[in-house]
C-alpha cells in the first residue's frame, strides 16, 4: 500500500486577461506554491510567444514551462517558413492543437492567451487543460478564478456572455480603467485565496508594443 | 571532367581511389551562381549573386537564416540547399530547447558534414549537390565554414564558391589578412567587391545580389535591398574617385553556359 507516483502538482496562482478595443491586458500573480508552502514569491507565469501574443498559465508550472518552450519552438519554425510572426488567432489554434496532442497525459496548465488580432483589436482566448478554447472578451483561470470571474462579469458588462449573446466582443473600458480593474480584482482574490498574492505582473499589449507593470499584493 | 568508368554509383571506388559521383556533386556546386563569405573577429558577411531565370520569374533564395547566430549561403542545387537549411534550423531549435543556449556553429557544421557523408556511402542515395557557406558565432567569436557535398568542411577567413568564384577568391587572397580587424561596413564593402569580381563587367546592383551579416551583438539578418544599393553606389563613387581599376581583368563577355543542365539552378 502507499501512494502511487503522482506526476502532477498544483503550483497555484491566478491569471486574468481583458480585451479592449485596441489593447489587451494579461495579468498573473507571481506566487508559486506547493501544498500549503510557498516556493517563491517571484515567479512569472506569463510568456510572450509572439510580438502580439502573450500567454498566461496557472497550474503545474513544470508543464507550463514545457508548454511555453514547445510553443516558442513551433513559432520559430513558423517564422522560418512564413517570414512573419504568427497572429494571435493562429497562435490560439496552435495552442489548442498542442494541448489536445497530449489528450491522454495532459499538460496540467490552465491557459489564457491574450493579444491583438490581425485588425489590431484586443482578443482573449481561454482554454481548458486539453485544448478546448473560445475567443472571449475577458477571462480568468487558476485558484482565484472563481473569486474574480463574477466581478468581471459584473464590471465589464457588455462583453459578458451572460447577456446572451454578448453585446460587445470586447470591453469598452479604456486601457487605464482595465488595468485598474485588474489591480482591484487581484487585491480581492488575494484576500481569500491562499495561493494568490505577493505581486501581480500586468502585461499590456497595444499597437506600440508590450508594457509591463508590477503591483505589490498581500504576502500572507 | 571527362566520361569515366566507375562513376555509375557512389559506392564504387575507381582504381585511383576516387569516388566520381562525389566529385560530380562538387561540380554541381561549381555550376551554381557565386556566393562569398568573409569573416572578421566579430562579424561574418555572406553575399550571393541572384540571377533570375528570366525577367518573368523571381530569383531563387540562396541565403537562409538558420538561427539568430547562424546563417548560410548556398551554391548548387538550391532544392538540396533548402532541405539542408530546414535540417540545420531543426538542429538549432532542438539544441536550444534542451540546453537553453544557442548551438555553437562549430558543432552545427559537423552534424551537417556527417549528414553529407552518409550520402556518400549508401547505394540508394546520392550526394547533396550543394555547397554551403556557414556563417555563425560561438563563445570564441565569429566563424565561417564551407561544407561540401563530400562531407568535408573547412574553416575560412574568406571564401567563394560557385561559378567564376576564382575571380572572387583571387581578390580575397590579396585582402584577407586585414579582415580580422575590419568593421562590419568594411567587411560588407569587400564582400560586394568580391561579388563584383564574379560578375565580369556586368553592373552590380542590389537587385542581383543578396547580402547578409551576423556578428557579436548583431543577430543574423539579410540587409535590405535599399541599404545594399546605397553601399553599391558608395563603392562606385569611391572607385571613380580613386580611378583605380577594381573591375575584373577578364575581358570576355558572359556568353556563358547559362544554358542549364536540367536540375540546375541559376
Amino acid at each position: 500500500m502507499g501512494s502511487r507516483f503522482n506526476p502532477y502538482d498544483n503550483n497555484g496562482g491566478t491569471c486574468v486577461a481583458i480585451a479592449g478595443v485596441d489593447y489587451c491586458v494579461v495579468a498573473a500573480d507571481t506566487r508559486m506554491s506547493t501544498g500549503y508552502s510557498i516556493l517563491t514569491r517571484d515567479y512569472s507565469k506569463i510568456c510572450q510567444l509572439a510580438d502580439k501574443s502573450v500567454l498566461a498559465s496557472s497550474g503545474f508550472q513544470a508543464d507550463v514551462k514545457a508548454l511555453q518552450k514547445n510553443l516558442s519552438a513551433k513559432h520559430l519554425i513558423y517564422q522560418h517558413q512564413h517570414n512573419k510572426q504568427m497572429s494571435c488567432p493562429a497562435m490560439a489554434q496552435l495552442l489548442s492543437n498542442t494541448l489536445y496532442y497530449k489528450r491522454f497525459f495532459p499538460y496540467y496548465a490552465f491557459n489564457v492567451l491574450g493579444g491583438l488580432d490581425s485588425e489590431g483589436k484586443g482578443c482573449v482566448f481561454t482554454y481548458d487543460a486539453v485544448g478546448s478554447y473560445e475567443r472571449v472578451g475577458y477571462s480568468t483561470q487558476g485558484t482565484g478564478s472563481t473569486l474574480i470571474i463574477p466581478v468581471l462579469d459584473n464590471q465589464l458588462k457588455s462583453p459578458s456572455p451572460l447577456l446572451l449573446p454578448a453585446k460587445d466582443a470586447v470591453t469598452p473600458l479604456s486601457e487605464g480603467e482595465a488595468v485598474d480593474l485588474v489591480k482591484d480584482v487581484f487585491a480581492s482574490a488575494t484576500e481569500r485565496d491562499i495561493y494568490t498574492g505577493d505581486q501581480v505582473e500586468i502585461v499590456i499589449i497595444n499597437a506600440s508594443g508590450i508594457k509591463r507593470e508590477y503591483v505589490q499584493l498581500r504576502r500572507d | 571532367m571527362f566520361r569515366n568508368q566507375y562513376d555509375t554509383d557512389v559506392t564504387t571506388w575507381s582504381p585511383a581511389g576516387r569516388l566520381f559521383q562525389v566529385e560530380y556533386a562538387m561540380e554541381a556546386v561549381k555550376q551554381g551562381s557565386a556566393a562569398v563569405g568573409l569573416r572578421s573577429r566579430t562579424h561574418v558577411v555572406l553575399a550571393t549573386v541572384n540571377k533570375a531565370a528570366s525577367d518573368l520569374s523571381s530569383h531563387q533564395r540562396k541565403v537562409f537564416k538558420i538561427d539568430d547566430h547562424v546563417g548560410v549561403a548556398i551554391a548548387g542545387l538550391t532544392a538540396d540547399g533548402r532541405v539542408l537549411s530546414r535540417y540545420l534550423r531543426n538542429e538549432c531549435i532542438n539544441h536550444s530547447f534542451v540546453y537553453e543556449a544557442p548551438l555553437p556553429v562549430g558543432r552545427l557544421v559537423v552534424r551537417l558534414a556527417d549528414k553529407a557523408q552518409v550520402c556518400t556511402q549508401r547505394s540508394w542515395k546520392r550526394p547533396y549537390g550543394v555547397g554551403l557557406l556557414v556563417a555563425g558565432l560561438d563563445e570564441l567569436g565569429a566563424h565561417l565554414y564551407y561544407n561540401c557535398p563530400s562531407g568535408n568542411y573547412f574553416e575560412y577567413q574568406a571564401f567563394a564558391i560557385g561559378s567564376r568564384s576564382q575571380a572572387a577568391k583571387t581578390y580575397l587572397e590579396r585582402r584577407f589578412e586585414a579582415f580580422d580587424k575590419y568593421s562590419a561596413e568594411e567587411l560588407i564593402k569587400d564582400a560586394l567587391f568580391a561579388i563584383k569580381e564574379t560578375l565580369q563587367g556586368e553592373k552590380l546592383t542590389s537587385s542581383i545580389c543578396t547580402v547578409a551579416i551576423v556578428g557579436i551583438g548583431e543577430p543574423f539578418h539579410i540587409i535590405s535591398e535599399q541599404a545594399v544599393q546605397e553601399m553599391v553606389d558608395a563603392l562606385e563613387t569611391r572607385e571613380e574617385a580613386t580611378a583605380e581599376q577594381s573591375g575584373g581583368d577578364m575581358q570576355d563577355e558572359s556568353g556563358n553556359p547559362d544554358a542549364a543542365a536540367p536540375m540546375e539552378e541559376i
